[in-house]
């Protein structure tokens, strides 16, 4: 018996050690699971050890568009994607979100498992996209969460007019090298703040360096007037938090605005890598902080140069 | 030879230097299309597959209805007079867009037949116009049949350089310095100006048909 063990715990150490140099090299250099062109962009799916990543247009890490630990798949892997969940410390139980942009399709996933009974449309211009998520992410779809294929600007217009309103929208259609500009102008976030609830909160990720900033900047603040910027430490990210103006007083005390649910999140978004202590820590006001040229011209539908702006 | 002649040299310059501002101002308002259906139908790839058929689908009846209409005492102040309609069936584009697109956006729910709607709707008959200058060109270049193909490329090359330099430099600079309705309303003012100054050149050389007409193209 006690040979027959120690044969067996041999065996076993050693078809671990194998194992174990079998991953090591893949742990090292990636390896593409999925590749396919599509009508938009070079989708690649890449392996990393226990990470898989979206990738569009290949190389640069700046096109990493969604990533999850296969092992941890709810812990959110961006730091921008944290920030987003921040939104919940202002208004933490949204019954309708929108999310603009799919990506992988985690956003979408982790909301659903933090918000089993809110109702969650993924609006994807690149239906390739909605398929790869679905295929490889393991991107989760039922009655209340849908992905559909159409322009986000395009949703947003029809939406309007079925009188559909939202209390969370979070907008995550940009990437590092190509912005549609119809998602970036002053109509289209007038258009958001009609799709918003009274209590409902926009989380946009945007950009935190280039010219683009400044233009980005005051065009929320022109609509939006005082919004919050949420930050992560090396300042890589920025999201915008914007309320309606009419229905929402500004307050840039961000203690007195998130103290009620700081607390009571704090367990429900550990398991997500997410600590509310320092994310509400991460949320500053712009009033009396505009870090931008006051004379910064706005952007509109008839002048959006954003993508020529966004080159350094 | 006309070519060793010189007010017949001028005139023919002043032609292409026409040409040349068509074929700038047809590609700089077709890009400038992507960007105004984009509020309404979105940017996915089906609107720049119904811009680009609208446009190609007018040009061509252009050329056709331009080269039709060339074969009946073809003049400069005729050719002058297709330039100021071109200028002028532009504007809906600034004044008329919006409420235009909103209407097909609200009637049309599939967004490539709205998107094909709106552009037929707003670029179909300013291109149509447009594409009748080429071959109104051709026959105020050509004198005679031999060195008609070689007329035909010259214009051709000029005109095409034309959209060539009019697509880059509105996509590169003039969406970064300028809106939209301006650039269309400059094209608009550059077309119309044109077209009355070949009207006005040729009433000077009709009076005047021995002496040369300087004409210089200030685009």
């Amino acid at each position: 018996m006690c040979s027959q063990y120690k044969f067996n715990s041999a065996v076993i150490s050693s078809i671990a050690l194998l194992l174990l140099l079998t991953l090591l090299p893949q742990q090292a250099s990636a390896k593409v699971v999925h590749k396919e062109r599509s009508l938009y962009r070079n989708i690649l799916v890449e392996d990393k050890g226990d990470l898989r990543c979206l990738k569009f247009n290949v190389k640069s890490s700046k096109t990493q568009q969604s990533c999850f630990m296969k092992s941890q798949p709810e812990k959110l892997y961006f730091n921008y994607t944290k920030l987003l969940l921040s939104s919940l410390l202002i208004n933490p139980n949204p019954q309708k979100i929108l999310i603009i942009g799919l990506g992988g399709g985690t956003m979408s996933n982790t909301l659903h498992q933090l918000l089993p009974k809110s109702q969650i449309d993924n609006i994807e211009i690149d239906n390739s996209v909605i398929k790869v998520a679905r295929e490889y992410f393991s991107f989760f779809e039922n009655d209340d969460i849908r992905a559909i294929s159409q322009d986000g600007r395009v949703f947003v217009k029809r939406a309007l007019l079925k009188k559909q309103q939202y209390d969370w929208i979070i907008l995550d259609a940009f990437n590092g090298d190509y912005i549609p500009e119809h998602l970036m102008t002053k109509e289209f976030l007038e258009e958001i703040k009609q799709l918003l609830t009274p209590q409902g909160v926009l989380t946009a990720n945007t950009f935190s360096v280039s010219k683009l900033y400044d233009y980005e900047s005051a065009t929320y603040k022109d609509v939006f007037g005082d919004f919050y910027q949420v930050r992560n430490l090396n300042n890589s990210n920025r999201v915008i938090l914007a309320m309606n103006p009419q229905h929402n007083k500004h307050n840039a005390d961000i203690n007195a605005l998130t103290k009620a649910n700081v607390n009571a999140l704090k367990l429900p978004l550990k398991q997500f890598g997410v600590d509310t202590t320092f994310l509400a820590e991460s949320i500053s006001s712009t009033r009396n902080a505009e870090d931008w040229p006051q004379n910064t011209p706005v952007l509109t539908d008839q002048f959006a140069p954003a993508n020529l702006l966004n080159i350094d | 030879m006309p070519v060793s002649n010189k007010p017949f040299n001028s005139f023919n310059l002043f032609i292409y230097c026409l040409a040349f501002t068509s074929g700038f101002s047809i590609m700089g308002i077709e890009l400038l299309a992507g960007r105004i259906l984009a509020p309404f139908f979105g940017s996915s790839v089906h609107i720049w597959g119904s811009i680009i058929t609208v446009f190609m689908l007018s040009l061509s009846l252009g050329y056709l209805l331009g080269g039709k209409l060339s074969t009946k005492s073809a003049s400069l102040t005729r050719y002058g007079l297709i330039f100021i309609l071109s200028g002028i069936t532009i504007l809906p584009v600034v004044t008329s867009s919006q409420w235009l697109m909103e209407a097909i956006f609200l009637t049309i729910e599939d967004s490539r037949y709205g998107s094909l709607l709106a552009s037929t709707v707003l670029f179909f008959i300013p291109t149509i116009i447009l594409g009748m200058l080429s071959p109104y060109s051709v026959r105020l270049l050509v004198t005679n049949s031999n060195e008609s193909g070689q007329v035909a490329g010259k214009l051709y090359f000029v005109s095409t350089l034309g959209s060539a330099l009019g697509t880059i430099i509105t996509s590169f600079y003039f969406v970064m310095w300028f809106e939209i309705n301006t650039i269309i309303i400059s094209f608009s003012l550059i077309l119309g100006l044109l077209g009355l100054l070949a009207v006005v050149v040729d009433k000077i050389s009709l009076n005047n048909i021995s002496t040369a007409t300087e004409s210089t193209c200030d685009v």
